[in-house]
């Protein structure tokens, strides 16, 4: 085990959102992992498990509820005002939406310059010629930099939010579903940009996906997301090939393979119903009514995060 | 089989006021009873439009038939009236389309929605037509379906929305089912429940599917024949296996190597298709894809390719498979073509 500090450490995150008197929203309901600089971490679920909402805390878009985050060491609940103006250099977010995330008033240029602009005191010509050297570095031009974004195509909005993330020279990018909003040859146009700067820049990636074959090539370690909790958590090739937790098994059996022969041949376990509720979640294991596995135990009390191998880590009471 | 729909040489732009968009530029292609077709291929290559114009969904102007016929069992759909279109769409062609979020009416009741399909096509009564939406929901296995009949689609699930679509869609008994993108705003374990759903439908009531999609596994799920679209046309298209397999066009090779394997590691590269898709206000005079084609020569450029047929269900338009052609071949493995 790691004695150094790791890069960044989220404990027991919880993050609510009260929608009535009665009501709460539980999006994060205590969450626990740790990222190392260099690697990417994987967070993968499906809609409404919480992802996305634990992203945001990790940039400060949020406000934890509860529980702590720390970076390089220190709580970021008790940074001081130069501790975050350094964090908004080093820490930034790649959006999802392509379409609205760009301001639809702002040019390329100015949208790529503003974060360039605020953390440095340099010429207006400087700041126009680190534009340009971010633009080509994500394979557009010099031509482009007067445009709007209504003027381009999602895969290259979404470059340009990656040149936008990229202009402050961080250290570590929240990759919030950077790619669904895009067509199949252009998703692995992105993916591959953001592998090759991972290497040349040296950073560190939490990637945020609900697509589970793409999540594994870029990932180091995936954390599987369930209503607001990790379920399980491990090293990205031993999660495909040893699932532990049956909602991990299922949601792996149900991605569709492009490929008829394998397609036809796998076991498929398909889970009944729909998601449920993260407004006022039982106190028992969240994926009870859906797990063809549970016992009496798993209605009674939350199974908690514990390693079932070797650096394999599952929520789950029949281990 | 029986051929249940006919496309022939299918040409149709729309009219705008930067000139003429060439959508759909040349589209052949067929589909008997039972079978489900697969048209797979980026945004804007125009497998919307085709699907949509079968059901005469495009607006019609700015919209309009250039050249080229559709036949569905027989009868000419480019040439029919609005009135004699109607009779057609719901009773004998339904459509599913991609967001379940905007297709449905949001102020009308669930059951609402469906028995309006089943009033406007079918001449029954007021209760009998209740009765077939209540026994609709059961069969695309939303539980409780008297108490679902009389929700509004908010309350509804994003699954279970697409399920009261495919309701909606199956009420009367179509022939022909189109699926624009059915999945595609869907979790991946909701997905893999309508897809099991679709496929059950069309065994059990021999429906022909379109299913239109950019989801190669979705495809390998369902589908017995692809047809892969690019810039307006269809340049390659054959049996399941035979696309998988033994593609033939570049596009596809493309297709198929940008798609990670479960079983890939970091080490092993995403090999993506440069550059981005043709203008359709001035499209290329020669193939397509020329321009992000590894293997163009120069005649690429100047002449559209003719059809090959590879096998008796396996076609594609490409000029390597010209005799004086070089060889090319396609392998399996992700280093791609030799």
């Amino acid at each position: 085990m790691n004695a150094e500090k790791p890069y960044i450490e989220v404990k027991n995150l919880r993050k609510h959102f009260k929608l009535s008197r009665k009501e709460i929203l539980k999006a994060v309901d205590d969450v626990s992992f740790i990222i190392n600089k260099g690697e990417t971490v994987g967070l993968v679920g499906e809609s409404g498990c919480g992802k996305s909402t634990t992203g945001r805390c990790l940039v400060k878009l949020y406000e934890p509820t509860d529980g702590k985050i720390f970076f390089e060491g220190k709580d970021m609940n008790l940074f001081e005002k130069k501790d975050k103006t350094k964090f908004c250099k080093k820490v930034q977010m790649i959006f999802q939406n392509p379409y609205s995330s760009l301001n639809p008033r702002m040019t390329i240029s100015e949208i790529i310059g503003e974060g360039i602009k605020e953390h440095n005191s340099i010429s207006g010509k400087e700041v126009k010629e680190q534009v340009y050297g971010l633009l080509e570095l994500v394979g557009l031009n010099k031509e482009h930099a007067n445009r709007f974004p209504h003027e381009f195509s999602g895969g290259q909005r979404q470059r340009i939010g990656i040149a936008r993330a990229l202009s402050v020279k961080p250290e570590f990018i929240v990759c919030d579903e950077p790619i669904s909003a895009l067509d199949v040859s252009i998703q692995a146009q992105v993916v591959n940009m953001l592998l090759k700067f991972q290497r040349d820049m040296d950073l560190t990636y939490l990637f945020i996906a609900h697509d589970l074959s793409m999540v594994k090539y870029v990932s180091d370690r995936i954390a599987v997301m369930y209503l607001g909790s990790i379920v399980e958590y491990t090293d990205s090739g031993e999660l495909y090939k040893n699932p532990i937790h049956p909602y991990t098994k299922a949601l792996l059996s149900s991605i569709p393979i492009a490929d008829p022969k394998l397609q036809e041949s796998r076991k498929r376990i398909i889970i009944e119903g729909d998601v449920p509720s993260p407004v006022n979640p039982p106190d028992c294991c969240k994926f009870v009514d859906r797990c063809s596995y549970s016992k009496a135990i798993c209605k009674e009390s939350r199974p908690v995060l514990k390693e079932v191998s070797n650096q394999h880590f599952a929520a789950c009471h029949l281990y | 089989m029986k051929r249940l729909l006919e496309v022939d040489n299918l040409h149709f732009s729309f009219k705008t006021y930067g000139g003429e968009v060439k959508a759909v530029r040349g589209v052949t292609f067929y589909v008997d009873e039972g079978e489900v077709l697969g048209i797979v291929g980026e945004s804007g290559c125009g497998k919307s439009v085709t699907a949509q114009c079968i059901m005469r969904l495009n607006p019609e102007p700015p919209g309009y038939f250039k050249q080229g016929s559709i036949k569905y069992k027989g009868t000419e759909i480019t040439s029919l009236s609005k009135r004699e279109i109607k009779k057609i769409r719901g009773s004998e062609i339904g459509m599913i389309f991609q967001d379940p979020m905007t297709s449905l009416n949001p102020t009308m009741k669930i059951g609402k929605q469906i028995e309006e399909s089943v009033m406007n096509n079918m001449s029954v009564s007021r209760s009998e037509a209740k009765t077939r939406a209540v026994e609709m929901l059961k069969l695309v296995g939303i539980s409780d379906a008297e108490k679902r009949y009389t929700q509004y689609p908010h309350e509804f699930s994003g699954g279970m929305k697409q399920r009261a679509m495919i309701a909606i869609a199956m009420a009367c008994n179509p022939s022909l089912l189109i699926a624009d993108e059915p999945t595609t705003s869907l979790d991946v374990t909701i997905e893999a429940q309508i897809l099991d759903l679709m496929k059950e439908l069309q065994l059990k009531f021999n429906t022909s599917i379109i299913m239109i999609t950019h989801d190669l596994g979705v495809i390998a799920s369902l589908c017995h024949r692809i047809i892969v679209m690019y810039g307006g046309m269809v340049v390659e298209q054959g049996d399941l296996h035979e696309i998988f397999y033994n593609p033939k066009h570049p596009y596809t090779w493309g297709l198929l190597k940008s798609v990670p394997t479960l079983n890939m590691d970091k080490k092993e590269q995403l090999i993506p298709i440069d550059g981005t898709p043709p203008d359709l206000f001035s499209p290329p005079i020669g193939c397509p894809f020329a321009a992000r084609c590894e293997y163009a020569m120069e005649i690429c450029y100047e002449q559209l390719p003719p059809e090959y047929e590879i096998t008796v269900k396996h076609s594609t338009m490409c000029w390597l498979q010209h005799p004086n052609a070089p060889e090319v071949i396609w392998q399996e493995t992700n280093e791609g073509a030799l």
